[in-house]
């Protein structure tokens, strides 16, 4: 029941989407696609989905073929496009209603499915959908997903336009859905939602970067990073680039994100260098790599 | 050394009707800062930000803008700071130089100056090649950093930026928040507004707005320790947790 | 059909909740035929005419003399000849010209009957029509005066002919060709406006990744605008019938009939509209081009397809419009039965079939 994409190719006239992807999700996996917008990940959603056929290359959803099994996909997935496509003069019950209705099912017959999250949206049941707040939106677009019962769920950047707060019940909502078996494809341009993944696929440009589980793509990153701070950062920033050591510099935060060519480095030849500058309250000290140092660094090559 | 504040704020209130949107909110920004300005949607930013920039009237409170007043100093206002907002950016139907003359020209920047700007932010953006382009054709990310250029063409003393960054790449979304560190050191204040608490992590001091009020107003750093936690992320889920 | 039914549901809440449908489909109608009607008015005041008195005798004094003294009429002006008519009509403001036959007292006397020929202009029709009624009311009137204790009754015989507008559009002409418009409107317009809307905000995405076949989505999205047209239609011929007493001459259900064949093939191509069309300005500025202005300019409402050039005859067979346009004009207003436009229905018939056909074929099962 999950999916299995090879060598899935498509372009739009002269632009290419996707180029030459694969990637298999597991059943009962909740599989993140992170990239920025333009990277493709619609493009593998409608693919996917039925809604597109690949140029080149084949993908399986549930076991059917998203080409010549179309409809059997067409009845056995969830899909939540993005921008939450509702219905905005219906109301909360109406377009859920409407949804469960053209999938041959009632609200009653799958509430225990949606049931915690459409408790939070019931108390604005006969609010039209057009004046719900986003994360309100985002929650009835789940529910109107879910309704029928799917086997995997699409969910097409879900958390974009959505406050921290809805965001992060989003996130819990989707790791309920996963313990009742359901696979989950959820795409999204925020690198920190990538470490609420089981696994993700990293994409830019319509190309896959890496696959894995977010840990070992963390730990995989190459150099060690030191959080760099001083009184003035862009004048740290420049100073840094001009520096002969350096391997790659990015504001990160309050800091910015140091790496150095050199294997071993002493950091008080950098901080003498910065105090020679100019540059003064410097702090330098070793951090972590996140998901996007590691995006970053996989993009540059 | 003083800094001059470029934005002062005291008791700024907006109601409509019986709702207060903006509930008595007080704060400065000083030149060359960057303040981020938080809050989720409907907490009362976008208010907030539409009386700071003159096209909203307070229903009571006092604010200075760039040393204007925004009871009746709005035109002098709307002079003296840049706009950029991810969703109205740059004419897609334009190439890159005709959207720099265009908008030169809205602003009210002399033929001549606008050529020297074309030029110079050409060069600086290194779009050289495809200065001719149409910006739809533009990849996402220059289209920003050049829309930000754009805001900055009649060298305003504050530029406003609606969620700047948000589904940029990472490498670009650096380059463009190094675009606003240098913007900042050379004395420009940003005011960023934004729902993304990444975006947050980059500014010189936040304000957390909730349900109309100013809950939080520090550097990260002080709230992040202020709240026992690492990222501005919690520290929001924190706030908007206690207010619940 | 569970299915269905709720489709049609959601249809009906989202026209009832958009104004700017609603009133584009109740308030057109109701504003058009309004306007159309209002603008002709059936009463007449001093009207100017001109007089050709070939005998120039009694009787014919008399009848100068009644027309003359009522308030409807001036006289401004006798005519010589037949010729001159021409003229007169051109450079006066004269509406209509009496032309009284040689020896009309003699005539009148001899064979107890006698021509008076009443020349319209009728690029006003209505009030020529108008005219031509209170002149013969005129001449009856006088008949009857001078008929009365005779045994053999004077024959007072008007002869009416029309100038520049020999067929008589009038506001009842209007009526075919604004219903034919309203419908076209409502139905193609609408329904196209009312997909490509699905696609803007991306629910048409869901809608094709769910179980219902493309056959039901249109059907879906059809049918409450087959069912409004059908109103609509109605309240178009109730307010001619009953504001501006229209007589209609033939089977209202044979009418009813027609009307929603003409919907349906309208609808089909509503959907073929939106087929092309991505967003809703581009179906709305398709629709309002592509077929409003044909059936305006072509379809024979405004300007008479025979004195159009070749070309745009033979462009003019293939809108739709043109066949519904003279099928209930023969229902409207000459009364006839199927017998006599068999042959238009057939056209119709196969055009909707054929639209239909192609929009199924061309709606797209997927997003390319």
């Amino acid at each position: 029941m999950g999916i299995s994409i090879s060598n899935i190719s498509k372009s739009y006239k002269k632009v290419k989407a996707v180029q030459n992807i694969s990637f298999d999700v597991n059943p009962g996996e909740l599989f993140g696609l992170i990239g920025p917008d333009g990277a493709g990940k619609t493009t593998i959603f409608r693919i996917l989905t039925t809604l597109l056929i690949p140029d080149d290359g084949t993908a399986k959803v549930a076991g059917f073929d998203v080409v010549t099994d179309y409809k059997a996909i067409r009845k056995s997935v969830g899909y939540m496009p993005g921008r939450f496509s509702l219905y905005q003069d219906l109301t909360v019950e109406e377009n859920l209603t409407f949804f469960a209705t053209i999938f041959g099912t009632t609200i009653e017959e799958n509430y225990d499915l949606i049931e915690d999250i459409y408790v939070q949206i019931e108390p604005f049941k006969d609010r039209r959908a057009g004046k719900l707040s986003g994360g309100m939106k985002q929650k009835l677009a789940l529910c109107c997903a879910l309704i029928h019962k799917p086997k995997v769920l699409f969910l097409d950047e879900p958390t974009t336009g959505v406050d921290p707060v809805s965001r992060k019940e989003f996130w819990e909502m989707l790791k309920r859905l996963q313990k009742k078996g359901i696979t989950i494809l959820v795409s999204t341009p925020y690198m920190d939602e990538a470490a609420l993944c089981d696994r993700i696929a990293l994409i830019q440009d319509g190309e896959i970067l890496e696959i894995d589980t977010p840990e070992v793509i963390v730990n995989k990153f190459p150099k060690t990073i030191y959080n760099v701070g001083a009184h003035n950062r862009y004048k740290l920033i420049k100073t840094l680039q001009s520096y002969e050591h350096l391997y790659s510099v990015f504001p990160f935060g309050e800091f910015v994100h140091y790496t150095d060519k050199r294997d071993s480095f002493e950091t008080v030849d950098l901080k003498s260098y910065l105090e020679k500058a100019g540059l003064t309250d410097i702090i330098i000290e070793v951090t972590q790599p996140n998901i996007e140092d590691a995006f970053m660094e996989l993009a540059k090559k | 050394m003083k800094v001059e504040n470029v934005i002062e704020v005291i008791e700024l209130t907006k109601t409509f009707g019986d709702f207060t949107a903006v509930n008595a909110i007080s704060f400065e920004v000083k030149k060359g800062e960057i303040f981020g300005f938080l809050g989720a949607n409907g907490a009362g930013k976008t208010t907030a930000m539409k009386m700071l920039i003159g096209i909203s009237k307070p229903s009571s409170g006092t604010a200075k803008v760039a040393g204007f007043d925004v009871f009746s100093q709005t035109e002098s206002i709307k002079k003296n700071i840049g706009y950029m907002s991810q969703k109205f950016a740059l004419y897609d139907d334009l190439t890159v130089k005709e959207n720099i003359t265009f908008f030169g020209g809205i602003y009210g920047l002399t033929r001549k100056k606008i050529k020297e700007k074309r030029e110079q932010l050409v060069s600086e953006l290194g779009l050289e090649n495809i200065s001719n382009k149409l910006v739809g054709s533009l990849p996402l990310g220059w289209k920003q950093k050049l829309s930000f250029s754009v805001s900055l063409l009649h060298e305003p003393k504050i530029v406003f930026l609606d969620e700047p960054t948000g589904g940029v790449d990472p490498i670009t979304r650096r380059q463009f928040w190094e675009m606003i560190y240098k913007a900042a050191d050379q004395g420009t204040t940003i005011f960023v507004t934004t729902h993304y608490m990444d975006e947050a992590e980059y500014c010189d001091r936040v304000s957390i707005m909730v349900e109309g009020k100013i809950e939080a107003l520090d550097t990260p750093k002080k709230l992040k320790e202020q709240f026992k936690v690492d990222s501005m992320n919690q520290v929001f889920l924190k706030l908007a947790r206690n207010i619940e | 059909m569970k299915r269905f039914i709720g489709f049609i549901k959601k249809e009906f809440y989202h026209i009832f909740r958009d104004r700017r449908s609603l009133f584009i489909l109740f308030g057109m109608p109701i504003a058009q035929i309004m306007l159309f009607g209002f603008a002709i008015t059936n009463e007449i005041n001093n009207v100017d005419i001109a007089i050709i008195d070939h005998s120039k005798d009694a009787t014919t004094e008399e009848i100068i003399n009644k027309i003359s003294t009522s308030k409807y009429f001036t006289i401004k002006q006798m005519i010589a000849r037949e010729a001159d008519i021409e003229t007169a009509f051109k450079k006066g403001k004269i509406k209509a010209v009496l032309n009284f036959e040689k020896d009309f007292s003699k005539n009148l006397i001899k064979e107890q009957k006698a021509t008076i020929q009443i020349i319209t202009d009728a690029t006003d029709p209505n009030t020529a029509n108008s005219i031509t009624n209170y002149i013969n009311s005129i001449l009856q009137n006088y008949q009857q005066s001078k008929n009365k204790g005779i045994v053999v009754e004077y024959q007072i015989i008007p002869q009416t002919r029309m100038v520049y507008n020999p067929e008589l559009k009038s506001v009842f002409m209007f009526v075919p060709g604004v219903m034919t418009i309203i419908l076209m409107l409502v139905s193609a317009m609408m329904t196209s406006i009312s997909i490509t809307r699905e696609k803007e905000l991306g629910t048409m995405e869901i809608l094709l990744v769910s179980p219902l076949k493309p056959f039901q989505v249109i059907i879906g999205k059809v049918v409450p605008y087959i069912f409004l047209s059908v109103i609509n239609a109605a309240v178009i011929v109730l307010l001619s019938i009953f504001i501006f007493k229209m007589p209609v001459q033939g089977s209202l259900l044979l009418l009813g009939l027609e009307s929603v064949l003409f919907i349906i093939t309208s609808l089909a191509l509503g959907i073929l509209i939106s087929t092309i069309a991505e967003t809703q300005q581009a179906a709305m500025m398709i629709s309002l081009m592509g077929l409003m202005l044909p059936v305006i300019l072509l379809s024979g409402f405004i300007f008479p397809i025979t004195s159009m050039p070749a070309p745009l005859q033979i462009i003019s067979h293939i809108i739709p419009a043109k066949w519904f346009i003279i099928i209930i004009k023969g229902i409207m207003l000459k009364g006839v039965g199927m017998a006599y436009i068999w042959k238009e229905t057939l056209i119709l018939v196969g055009m909707a079939i054929f639209f239909i056909g192609l929009s199924i074929k061309k709606y797209k099962i997927r997003l390319e």
